[in-house]
């Protein structure tokens, strides 16, 4: 009973501490993809500004965009920026606007299985949406083998594999072959989940490598990030400067700097298929989703805080992690947009 | 989400001459209404449910009505959704796992309630027991890794090559489809049907076994006879389980089935199933149509098991009536 009592009291005046010290908590919902480099974040910037939490709860982008706008968190996150129709529907809600703000860069790559083949293959625009709108279904079809010369390609039937699940990776998938496929954009179009003209889902990143490890003759779409941190090989893919490029970091980053130019004030924007001579064509920023109106001041100023925090010394966590940084063309842009915030 | 086909002998509560306060006074009263409220929360949350799935996809009904049950698109992008691949997928690979698993799982129940020596039988529940309280996961990973490979290399030319003209068995195989999610289902329910079976097997009476014997039976016609068609009852109950359990499984199913919402004849196909769509596509359903549409299909499940179970009721009242054995 005495031990119960002692308990008792200890549980009371943890709470009360806890209760003192009373951090101001900010919630945030959203984005899955971008959820490791944020819980960093998110960590680093309490520890120096130890009156200010971030509390981020990685549900999905969709989920983001939905709780975000409900007023259930007071920010989110999302992999593909939020359309005009959502844009509407926040500001008839909440009577206010809701900003985008890029934070890192990330990019999906084509990963396949073709027996034979070791090295890295190239793809060019029109090959990857052949292949996905089910019009070459030969792994020697000439859209190919036309830009891997000396390559030994099966005359294989080809197996698509794509996200089962609503996913970020999806969409810049898809965005990106929206670009370079008119066919694609009328059939398919871009989204975070889409119809498929064919082929297998694969749950997550790692449902999608598990079935073209087993599936030979199969080829599919991952995050940059996934396919460096489990060594899943993976191609070339042909930029806008007629370039094939492997993706990498720098890539990645590269293509943010070649959009730089035509990126509109409120950074809704998609960096698919970019100008530039390095830059890797299926590239996209991921978004905090910001009201531009906080009621709180606290909260307001918090936010703002971390967001030039972010901008600046934030960014150095963003490789280590393997992100792609924001160019300073974008970070300045950035920095500018965070003075709008009320 | 369902409850076996069993039912008890309703006592009722004990009414006399005692009245309400003294009954109160010995507790019994105060026992019946505590237990009463824990049964009602069965009803108010199965309610609760229903109010919840029918609300929450008021603009997909509106907007589809009954087309959605027709309907063979699903695109997010022109936001036109139906459920009928899904539906199809969801009873396809359920009714394959039935066709494995039922002869599998009664004949493994017959052996340990009636053949077997108690001490194999005993120590064989163990692990039926086990087997039942697997994750499910766990049973996707053991598709993925085992029945997945074995449907490419052996299972699809062993079947394709001597059938292959029926439109079952049509390739190409990738390994994923219907045929690969029914089998990993079946692996999942026998457990529940033997261990079930089992338990109303060995449940009844020695009078009759020895009745049989003494009539001059072998020890299998006993069992086949006159054991098993007494526990008819119970054991159609354990297959409707076992069917409940197939119809909501969901992870186990997203990892082998393929994701791909078709309706093909061929069980080698790729497919979809209900639990398995809602799962993948809930986080990231960005507008309110395209989540009322996940929920419509949620309610479309919930319908799918009301239908089943009510049949399952219907099939247990119309073989008990026929006098074949009791209620067990």
């Amino acid at each position: 009973m005495k031990r119960v009592a002692v308990l008792v009291v200890g549980i009371l005046a943890l709470g009360a501490m806890v209760w003192a010290q009373n951090p101001l908590l900010i919630n945030g919902a959203g984005a899955t993809f971008p959820y490791p480099i944020y819980s960093k974040w998110f960590d680093e910037y309490h520890q120096k500004n130890t009156n200010t939490e971030f509390n981020y709860q990685s549900v999905g982008s969709g989920a983001g965009i939905r709780q975000v706008t409900e007023g259930t968190v007071d920010f989110g996150a999302t992999d593909g920026p939020m359309n005009d129709d959502q844009l509407k529907a926040f500001q008839a809600k909440r009577g206010s606007g809701i900003l985008h703000f890029p934070t890192v860069l990330g990019a999906a790559v084509p990963t396949y299985n073709v027996p034979g083949v070791s090295g890295a293959l190239n793809f060019t625009p029109e090959a990857l949406a052949g292949i996905f709108l089910g019009k070459i279904t030969k792994w020697n079809d000439p859209a190919i083998a036309g830009a891997n010369k000396g390559v030994n390609l099966p005359a294989n039937d080809i197996v698509v594999v794509h996200r089962s699940d609503g996913s970020g990776t999806t969409y810049i998938w898809t965005d990106y072959l929206s670009k370079v496929s008119d066919e694609w954009k009328s059939k398919v179009s871009k989204n975070t989940s889409v119809n498929w003209p064919v082929g297998l889902g694969g749950k997550g990143n790692e449902g999608v490598t598990g079935l073209i490890k087993q599936t030979p003759n199969s080829i599919g779409y991952v995050e940059l990030i996934y396919a460096a941190q489990n060594n899943i090989p993976y191609g070339a893919v042909k930029n806008s400067s007629g370039n094939f490029v492997k993706a990498d970091l720098a890539g990645v980053s590269a293509a943010a700097a070649g959009a730089a130019k035509e990126i509109p004030d409120d950074f809704r924007v998609s960096i698919t298929n970019a100008p530039g001579k390095n830059a890797y064509p299926i590239s996209s920023f991921t978004w905090l989703l910001i009201p531009q109106k906080f009621q709180d001041a606290g909260k307001r100023e918090a936010v703002k805080g971390f967001l030039k925090w972010m901008l600046t010394d934030g960014q150095n966590y963003a490789e280590s992690l393997s992100y792609a940084k924001l160019p300073k063309e974008i970070v300045e842009k950035e920095k500018k947009a965070i003075n709008s915030i009320q | 989400m369902a409850t076996s086909g069993t039912t008890l002998p309703n006592a009722g509560p004990v009414t006399g001459s005692r009245s309400f306060l003294s009954r109160l006074r010995d507790g019994d009263e105060i026992a019946r209404l505590i237990t009463m409220v824990f049964a009602a929360t069965v009803v108010l949350i199965t309610l609760l449910l229903v109010y919840e799935l029918w609300t929450n996809s008021a603009l997909a009904r509106a907007k589809f009505g009954l087309h959605f049950f027709v309907t063979q698109v699903w695109d997010p992008v022109i936001d036109q959704y139906g459920a009928l691949p899904f539906m199809y997928g969801t009873l396809v690979t359920s009714a394959v796992a039935l066709f494995i698993a039922v002869p599998l799982g009664i004949g493994a129940a017959i052996f340990l309630a009636e053949l077997a020596p108690p001490r194999i039988s005993d120590t064989l529940q163990f692990f039926i027991d086990l087997l039942a309280a697997v994750p499910s996961v766990i049973y996707g990973l053991l598709g993925v890794f085992i029945v997945v490979p074995l449907m490419r290399t052996v299972i699809f030319p062993g079947l394709n090559k001597p059938l292959g003209f029926l439109p079952f068995f049509k390739g190409p195989s990738y390994g994923v489809g219907f045929l690969t999610a029914g089998i990993v289902l079946a692996i999942m329910v026998i457990p529940y049907i033997i261990s079930v079976s089992r338990e109303v097997l060995l449940s009844v009476p020695r009078d009759q076994r020895e009745a049989a014997l003494a009539l001059g039976s072998t020890r299998w016609e006993s069992t086949w006879n006159v054991v098993v068609p007494f526990a008819k009852t119970g054991i159609l109950g354990s297959i409707f389980l076992a069917l409940a359990r197939a119809l909501g499984e969901t992870m186990a199913v997203t990892m082998v089935i393929g994701n791909v919402p078709t309706i093909s004849a061929s069980l080698f196909s790729p497919g979809d199933s209900i639990a398995s769509v809602i799962a993948n596509q809930f986080t990231e359903a960005t507008g309110d149509l395209y989540l009322q549409s996940l929920v419509a299909l949620g309610l479309v499940l919930f319908l799918m098991t009301f239908i089943l179970n009510g049949l399952a009721r219907l099939l247990i009242v119309v073989t008990t009536q026929r006098g074949s054995g009791v209620p067990t």
